[in-house]
C-alpha cells in the first residue's frame, strides 16, 4: 500500500471548528476493519489501532507515539498521562470521539480565570500535529482504551511503502 | 499597629497598563536607594541572585550550624497563583517583592507591619501568551535600580514600577510573542541600564540579549546569538574565542542558508556582572529544531558562554560548549564569578554548571579554558573536552556517538543518553561559599532515550522535532545535591533524593547551605559536612531558589514553594524506565502522590525575639 497524501482535508477540520459542545461523544466500538497508508480505521471510518497479541502495535499507533511527543508531550506529560497544568489523555479519551478530538485539537481551548490559566493553542495550521492527527488519535485512543502501556511501543509494524516521502511532502520539508 | 481598612483602587491608564491596587503608607517612606547602596547593604537582597558575581553567598551569619535545626516558620504567604514557582523574592529595606507565574502579578510586602499588601500590579497579558511558553508558565524573579521595580513579562515585555507606588514607569515589548517569544528570566540592572533576554528555544525564536534604559526603557542595543556580525555585534578582529580572534561571519559559516533565523540560542538565563572587567556574562540555549540532522554546522553560537561589553554589547570572548547540539542541552545556565586559587595563583574565574554535564572553570578575563570536568559521574554522551591548546578540536567535547542523537540519521531511537534533556542541572542555580571554596550544586540525575525526526517551521508553533524518555540515571534516584570542586572535579559530599533537586542553592557565612526539594522539603544542611540540620516539608514542591534577609535584627529564610515547571511536565505523573519492563519504583512514582499544586512564599526564622 502507497501512501499519496497525509493531510485531513481542512474543510473537515474548519466545519468542525466551532460547537464544540453539541459533538460530546463517547469513541464507538475501537475494533479496527480497514487499513490505509499504515493507518487502522473502524466501523465508522475514525482511527484506531491494531495491536497484535505479541504487543506489536500497528505503523499509525506508532507513528502517533512519536508525534505525540513532539507536540503533545510539554504540556500532557510522558506518555499521555498528564501533567501539572493539562489533564491526563489516557482518561479523556474515554469519553471523546474523532470529531471532538479534532475540534478541540485544531480549535484549542482556553480556561482562564482568576483560579487557573489553562490554555491549550489551535493546531489548525501547525503541519507538524496536522499531518499526523489520524495517528495522534489512534495512539491516544490506544492508551485510553486498548491497554496500551507507557513507554515507547516496544515492536511496531513497518512503515508502509512511500511514508517517509508522503511525510515530508505534507510537511513541506527536503530531507 | 493600626491597618487601614480603606483600600484604593488605582485603575492604571493606557493600552499596556494593568490594574495597580495600592494601600495607603502606614508611614512615611524614605526615599528609595540606589541599587549600589541597597546591594551594599547585607540586611537585603537587591539583586536576582544577591550579586553580580551570582554567588547566592550571604554574609549573614545569625543563623550557623549549630542553631540550624532550631528554625521555625515565622510567616507564610499565598501568591494565589497555582503553576510552577521559580526564582525569588526580593527585600530592599523593610519591603519584599515578589512576581507570579503567569498572569506576573507583583507584590510589595510591607515587613514592618503583618506583611500587608502595600501595592500589588497585576499587567494585563493576552492569555496566547500561556501556550507559546514551552515548559510552565514560569517567572525567575525581579530586579530593582534606583526606586524601580524591573518586570519581565510572560509576553516578552519589560516593565518598570514605581518601588513605592506600583505605577507603570514605562513599558517596552522585546519581542512578539505571536512568534514564540516569551520572558521568563530574570532581569539585570547595572547603572543606567537594564538587561533582559527571551526565551522560545522550542519555537525557533532568534535569541538575544537586550539592554534597555533604566530612565524610559528605550532598547540601547540588542545583541543576537545568531547571524551576521552586526547582529551578533562581533568585532571579527577584537572578538575571542578561546585565544584567537573569531573572524568574519562567525555564526553564518555555521548554519546551512538562513537556517539561523529561526536558530533559537535563547537567553532566559542568568546574567552576571563583573564591575573590574566591565563585563556582562550569560548563556544562549539550544538551536533549533530538536533533530540536529536538520541544521548542519557548528550552530554558532547557540550553547554559548557570551562575556559582552554592556556599554556597547560588543562581546570581548565567547565559547561554544556544545557544537551542534544533538541533545538540548541549552548553555544558560548561571556564570558564577569567583576568584580561585589555581596551582597557587590568584584566578578571575567563572564557573558554569552546564546542562550537558560538564563542569567549566574558564578565566572571565581572557575566556581562557581552565579546567573541565563531569559533575555526575553518569555522563556518558562526552568522554571529555580537548585541553590540548595545539589540538584542532581544542576547547571541543569528544562526542560518543551511541549517545548523540542523529550519528546514525534521524528515525533511530539513541537509548541510555545520560544526562537527559533537562541536563545534569538546569535552570536551577548553584551557589559558591568561599568559606568552604566549594560550589553547592542542585542537580538532575535523569537518563534518556532520544529519537528524532523530521519537523516543519511555523512561525510561533514549536519547532522541536523529537521523542525523548526520561528514566532516573545510575542507582535510581534523581536528585543529587552536591558539594563540588570545579578545579579538581572532586565532590566533597552528596545528598540523593527520589526527585530531582530543581531548587536553588543559598550559602550563609553561618556555615549552612539551603535548598529546596521537589518534594517540598526546606532544607538546611552543614556546608563542610553535608549533615541535614534541618528539614521542613512546605505545602508543596519547591523549584524556587532560597534568599535570605535581615530584619529587626533578625536573619530569615525564605523560598517560594509550587511545583511546576519542566520538572512538573515529566514528574507529575511519574517517569517510566524503557528498559526495566513492569514492577518499577521509587524513581519512577508519581511526584502527584507526594504534593499538589499551590503558589506560597515560606519565611523561616530562628524562636524568640
Ligand atoms: C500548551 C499546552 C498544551 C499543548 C501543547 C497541548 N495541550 Fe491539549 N490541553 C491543554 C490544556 C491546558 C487542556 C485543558 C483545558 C481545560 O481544562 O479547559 C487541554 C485539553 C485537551 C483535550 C481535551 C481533554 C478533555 O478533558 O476533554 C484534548 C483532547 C487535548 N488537549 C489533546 C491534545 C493533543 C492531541 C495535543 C498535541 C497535538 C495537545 N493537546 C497539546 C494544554 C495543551
Amino acid at each position: 500500500m502507497t501512501v499519496t497524501s497525509r493531510l485531513v482535508p481542512i474543510a473537515f477540520v474548519v466545519a468542525l471548528g466551532c460547537g464544540v459542545a453539541a459533538l460530546a461523544a463517547a469513541p464507538g466500538n475501537p475494533t479496527p476493519v480497514k487499513e490505509s497508508g499504515g493507518i487502522w480505521t473502524d466501523k465508522d471510518g475514525a482511527p484506531t489501532f491494531a495491536i497484535a497479541k505479541d504487543g506489536s502495535v500497528d505503523w499509525g499507533t506508532f507513528v502517533g507515539f512519536l508525534r505525540y511527543n513532539d507536540a503533545c508531550l510539554r504540556c500532557h506529560g510522558p506518555d499521555g498521562a498528564g501533567s501539572s497544568y493539562a489533564p491526563d489523555l489516557t482518561q479523556a479519551l474515554k469519553g471523546i470521539d474523532y470529531a471532538q478530538f479534532i475540534a478541540f485539537v485544531a480549535g484549542g481551548i482556553q480556561a482562564v480565570n482568576t483560579a487557573q490559566q489553562l490554555v491549550m493553542p489551535s493546531f489548525a495550521t501547525d503541519k507538524n500535529v496536522m499531518c499526523f492527527i489520524q495517528e495522534i488519535y489512534a495512539y491516544l485512543r490506544a492508551r485510553a482504551t486498548g491497554g496500551l502501556g507507557r513507554g515507547r511501543p516496544s515492536q511496531h509494524a513497518p512503515a508502509p511503502k512511500g511514508f517517509d516521502e508522503a511525510s515530508y511532502k505534507c510537511l513541506g520539508i527536503q530531507m | 499597629m493600626r491597618l487601614r481598612e480603606s483600600w484604593v483602587a488605582f485603575a492604571a491608564l493606557g493600552a499596556l497598563a494593568g490594574a495597580v491596587i495600592a494601600a495607603p503608607a502606614a508611614s512615611a517612606q524614605t526615599a528609595m536607594p540606589s541599587l549600589s547602596q541597597a546591594a551594599a547593604n547585607t540586611s537585603n537582597w537587591a539583586m536576582p541572585a544577591l550579586n553580580y558575581s551570582v554567588t547566592r553567598y550571604s554574609p549573614l551569619d545569625q543563623i550557623n550550624a549549630s542553631n540550624a535545626g532550631q528554625l521555625q516558620v515565622a510567616w507564610t504567604f499565598s501568591t494565589g497563583v497555582l503553576r510552577g514557582h521559580e526564582g525569588q523574592p526580593l527585600v530592599i529595606g523593610n519591603t519584599m517583592y515578589l512576581v507570579t507565574p503567569f498572569p506576573n502579578t507583583v507584590f510589595a510586602l510591607d515587613l514592618n507591619n503583618d506583611e500587608r499588601i502595600i501595592w500589588q500590579y497585576t499587567p494585563t497579558q493576552n492569555p496566547e501568551v500561556i501556550p507559546v511558553m514551552c515548559c510552565d508558565t514560569v517567572n525567575r524573579g525581579l530586579a530593582y535600580g534606583e526606586g524601580k521595580i524591573i518586570l519581565h513579562q510572560a509576553d516578552n515585555t519589560v516593565v518598570a514600577l514605581d518601588a513605592e507606588t506600583g505605577k507603570v514607569d514605562w513599558s517596552t515589548p522585546l519581542a512578539s510573542y505571536k512568534e514564540g517569544a516569551t520572558g521568563t528570566g530574570a532581569p539585570l540592572v547595572i547603572g543606567d541600564k537594564v538587561f533582559a533576554g527571551v526565551s522560545g528555544g522550542e519555537f525557533g525564536v532568534q535569541g538575544f540579549m537586550a539592554a534597555l534604559s533604566l530612565a524610559d526603557g528605550h532598547i540601547l542595543w540588542k545583541a543576537y546569538s545568531e547571524g551576521p556580525d552586526n547582529q551578533i555585534l562581533f568585532d571579527p578582529n577584537t572578538t575571542m574565542s578561546l585565544g584567537k580572534p573569531v573572524g568574519a561571519d562567525s555564526s553564518l559559516k555555521t548554519w546551512k542558508g538562513d537556517q539561523w533565523k529561526i536558530g533559537g540560542g535563547d537567553t532566559w538565563g542568568w546574567i552576571s556582572y563583573d564591575p573590574k572587567l566591565n563585563l556582562l556574562y550569560y548563556g544562549s540555549g539550544n538551536p533549533s529544531t530538536w533533530n540536529p540532522t536538520q541544521r548542519p554546522g557548528d550552530n554558532k553560537w547557540s550553547m554559548t558562554i557570551f562575556a559582552r561589553d554592556p556599554d556597547t554589547g560588543v562581546a570581548k570572548w565567547v565559547y561554544q560548549m556544545t557544537p551542534h547540539d544533538q541533545w538540548d542541552y541549552d548553555g544558560i545556565n548561571e556564570m558564577i564569578l569567583a576568584d580561585l586559587t589555581i596551582n597557587g595563583q590568584q584566578v578571575p574565574a567563572l564557573v558554569h554548571f552546564d546542562r550537558n554535564g560538564l563542569a567549566y572553570v574558564l578565566n572571565r578575563a581572557t575566556g581562557a579554558l581552565i579546567a573541565v570536568h563531569k559533575y555526575d559521574p553518569a555522563v556518558n554522551w562526552t568522554t571529555g573536552v580537548d585541553m590540548n591548546p595545539s589540538s584542532p578540536n581544542y576547547g571541543r567535547p569528544a562526542v560518543v556517538a551511541q549517545y548523540a542523537p542523529g550519528s546514525h540519521g534521524v528515525n533511530v531511537n539513541y537509548q541510555g543518553i545520560c544526562p537527559a534533556a533537562l541536563g545534569s542541572k538546569d535552570e536551577q542555580p548553584a551557589s559558591f561559599d568561599p568559606q568552604t571554596g566549594l560550589f553547592y550544586v542542585p542537580t538532575n540525575h535523569v537518563c534518556m532515550d532520544y529519537e528524532p525526526y523530521p519537523v516543519a517551521y511555523t512561525a510561533g508553533q514549536p519547532y522541536v522535532g523529537a521523542t525523548l524518555s526520561m528514566f532516573p540515571g545510575p542507582g535510581g534516584y534523581m536528585g543529587r545535591f552536591i558539594a563540588f570542586d570545579p578545579v579538581t572535579g572532586n565532590t566533597t559530599w552528596q545528598i540523593h533524593d527520589q526527585f530531582s533537586d530543581w531548587g536553588g542553592a543559598l550559602t550563609t557565612a553561618g556555615g549552612v547551605v539551603f535548598y529546596g526539594t521537589l518534594k517540598g522539603y526546606l532544607r538546611a544542611v552543614d556546608a563542610k559536612t553535608g549533615k541535614i540540620l534541618y528539614n521542613f516539608k512546605t505545602p508543596s514542591g519547591i523549584i524556587g531558589n532560597v534568599m535570605t534577609y535581615m530584619h529587626g535584627g533578625k536573619q530569615y529564610i525564605a523560598v517560594l514553594s509550587g511545583v511546576g515547571g519542566w520538572a512538573g511536565i515529566g514528574l507529575a505523573a511519574g517517569l517510566t524506565d524503557p528498559h526495566a519492563g513492569l514492577g518499577a519504583v521509587g524513581g519512577y512514582a508519581a511526584l502527584k502522590n507526594y504534593t499538589a499544586l499551590g503558589g506560597q512564599l515560606t519565611v523561616f526564622a530562628l524562636p524568640g525575639s
